[in-house]
């Protein structure tokens, strides 16, 4: 741009600047200092929390170390023997739980999000209701969604006892609203010029739906499901109050009233423990939640990335 | 030709057939049966808020007919379990406030700042990584922070600091500092995704005026986006609020009336995960001793979701 102008002019124009610049600089010398602490403060912060992500895997890593090997996954927990004790039944607890809440959760999430997004008139007040009481849940604490548990579904009106099927249900009740409301955003995703078109060639809403949208936002729900599923994987609160016992010797069965015990459960358990042997057991355990949770994410991050549709 | 002449000339041709009707030809149940299933999975959050509610105040209602509120909300000893027992909510009040004060004085700085650095600072290559790796802090596990804590930092901190922590390994402050890191996330995403929607012509107006990026970020980007930064922290407020199992494993069982960061305190959360473990008998003054204490725990959460969900709504409401 400089080249095409006359050489007077160039030279003006970059004196000027020059001029500009330097004042700038000049005004700006106790700015600039307050910039650089401030952006000093900025890479401290992000440091933190990076060095405190690295330490709990790492530390996790070392101190459990002494524990990795196959008995961790084949054997049971153990008072007498700590450095034979394993985590089978709770694995298997675990798998069991997160079996059910995905099949209450993957429908009733999904159909209340295709109600919300397909169906509701949102200037209705029942479907606001709805909607904020949907946003409310999702910042429920765990622990009361436990009380919920213990007081509705192992005792009160569904009597289930303490059972595995109850430990879902109530995990299942906890993870439905971060379900809904991401698979809502699958659905707001999917232009609309695709319904009207499906609706245009004389679809019916359900068939616009069924054959439409929801193909076009299986992904981002799929994405939604792994995370809630992997947040269901980890919480352990509720199941305290929903009887998943502390050490059980045998391999839960999901209607069984004999008990039954889950990853983090056990993990906690294993860390209340005094005796050093234990809490090794507990970071090892951990090593397993981290491995398994962090291949669910990338799982999901790979997904979200690989079908994200743009339209 | 007007739209009219071929409207009336339709009409003559099909004059003996009543006018066509743009609904659909046949009821089409199926439809309909969809719609209300689809109705009936949307409304079963409601009950499911119904159905915390009762179960809540049921028993809580039968823990004040034999408790007096004045005993209730006291600064008594908290001895639930005992004989006589005793009420004073306000010591685990106290205990859940404690631990969440030393999660936020470590979070909002952490968070607020990585915040500001992903959003103002950080290139689009940074942010790439930077963004989802914070993120994996939010999907770990919070017993994997509380043995964390309980293993790794108590001692650590006990070594530096001789004498800090009371009762070894327990102390509300190293609880504290586990919830802070994990409640980072929910600070440096939420207050990032608040920044980026301040639109680039307020910062480029201030950069024309001479202003340096600091003043930039700090007096223009962070006003502009204060609704957001705000419902960040109230989240995570009552994400700590309601922490259970770092608590659990870090803060202690002991009721302690105190702030002090180094004293081992027993919070709400921690008193309900102890007490309603195994088979503990429906109908005693224990029973409903945990149902009253999930009231307050609820109120107290539910009060500032409702803040963060406004303040939310308001940042929504202004950029986008």
């Amino acid at each position: 741009m400089f080249s095409e102008m006359p050489e007077r002019t160039r030279l003006a124009t970059a004196g000027a600047q020059a001029t500009v610049a330097s004042n700038l600089q000049r005004q700006r010398g106790s700015e600039q200092l307050k910039g650089n602490i401030f952006f000093a403060l900025l890479l401290l912060a992000v440091a933190f929390a990076l060095i405190g992500l690295i330490a709990l895997i790492v530390q996790s890593a070392i101190k459990g170390a002494p524990a990795f090997g196959l008995n961790l996954i084949t054997e049971g927990p153990s008072t007498i023997n700590p450095e034979d004790a394993g985590f089978r039944p709770a694995i298997i607890g675990s798998i069991y739980l997160i079996l059910g809440v995905i099949l209450l959760v993957v429908p009733i999430g999904v159909g209340s999000a295709i109600y919300l997004e397909e169906y509701a008139d949102g200037t209705k007040w029942w479907n606001r209701l709805i909607e904020l009481n949907v946003q409310n849940l999702a910042g429920v604490p765990s622990i009361i969604y436990g009380i919920l548990g213990l007081a509705f579904i192992v005792r009160g009106p569904l009597d289930l006892g303490f059972i595995l099927a109850a430990g879902s249900l109530t995990l299942a009740l906890l993870v439905l609203p971060t379900v809904i409301l991401a698979s809502r955003e699958a659905i707001r995703a999917v232009p609309p010029s695709i319904r009207d078109g499906s609706l245009a060639l004389g679809a019916t809403q359900w068939q616009t739906i069924r054959r439409q949208v929801l193909p076009a936002s299986i992904p981002g729900m799929a994405t939604g499901v792994i995370l809630a599923v992997s947040r269901a994987l980890g919480e352990a609160a509720p199941l305290l109050l929903v009887g998943a016992a502390q050490f059980v010797t045998f391999n839960p069965q999901p209607f069984s009233a004999d008990g039954y015990s889950a990853m983090p459960v056990l993990i906690y358990n294993y860390a209340l423990r005094p005796q050093d042997e234990f809490r090794v057991l507990a970071a090892a355990g951990v090593v397993i939640m981290l491995i398994v949770l962090l291949l669910l994410n990338s799982f999901a991050v790979w997904l979200r990335n690989r079908y994200e549709q743009q339209w | 030709m007007e739209a009219r002449d071929a409207l009336e000339m339709a009409r003559g041709i099909g004059a003996d057939k009543p006018p066509r009707s743009l609904r659909s030809s046949s009821p089409r149940y199926g439809e309909k049966v969809i719609k209300y299933v689809l109705v009936a999975c949307a409304v079963l959050s409601v009950l499911t808020t119904t159905a915390i509610v009762v179960s809540l105040l049921v028993p809580t209602i039968g823990f004040f007919e034999q408790v007096s509120f004045g005993d209730f909300f006291s600064t008594e000893s908290w001895a639930p379990n005992l004989e006589p027992p005793s009420f004073g909510v306000f010591n685990i009040i106290v205990g859940t406030l404690s631990t969440t004060l030393w999660g936020l004085l470590v979070a909002i700085p952490v968070g607020f700042l990585s915040a500001i650095y992903l959003s103002e600072y950080a290139s689009k290559r940074v942010r790439k990584v930077v963004k989802p790796i914070l993120e994996v802090l939010a999907g770990i596990p919070t017993v994997a922070f509380g043995v964390f804590a309980v293993t790794f930092l108590s001692p650590l901190v006990g070594d530096a600091v001789p004498g800090f922590i009371k009762t070894p390994p327990f102390a509300a402050g190293i609880a504290g500092l586990a919830i802070g890191l994990m409640i980072v996330p929910i600070i440096s995403s939420i207050s990032d995704d608040a920044m980026r929607a301040v639109p680039g012509g307020l910062r480029e107006g201030a950069y024309a005026l001479g202003a340096g990026k600091f003043t930039v970020s700090t007096r223009v980007v962070v006003p502009a986006a204060i609704s957001g930064i705000v419902a960040s922290i109230v989240l995570a407020t009552s994400r700590a609020l309601g922490e259970t199992m770092i608590v659990l494993l870090a803060a202690g069982k002991s009721p302690n009336l105190t702030l002090d960061p180094g004293a081992s305190v027993q919070t709400m959360t921690a008193f309900i995960g102890t007490t309603a473990t195994g088979d503990i008998a429906t109908g005693t003054i224990s029973y409903d001793t945990i149902f009253a204490v999930g009231v307050v725990l609820f109120v107290m959460t539910l009060v500032m979701n409702m803040i963060s969900i406004r303040l939310v709504r308001k940042f929504r409401e202004v950029y986008e």
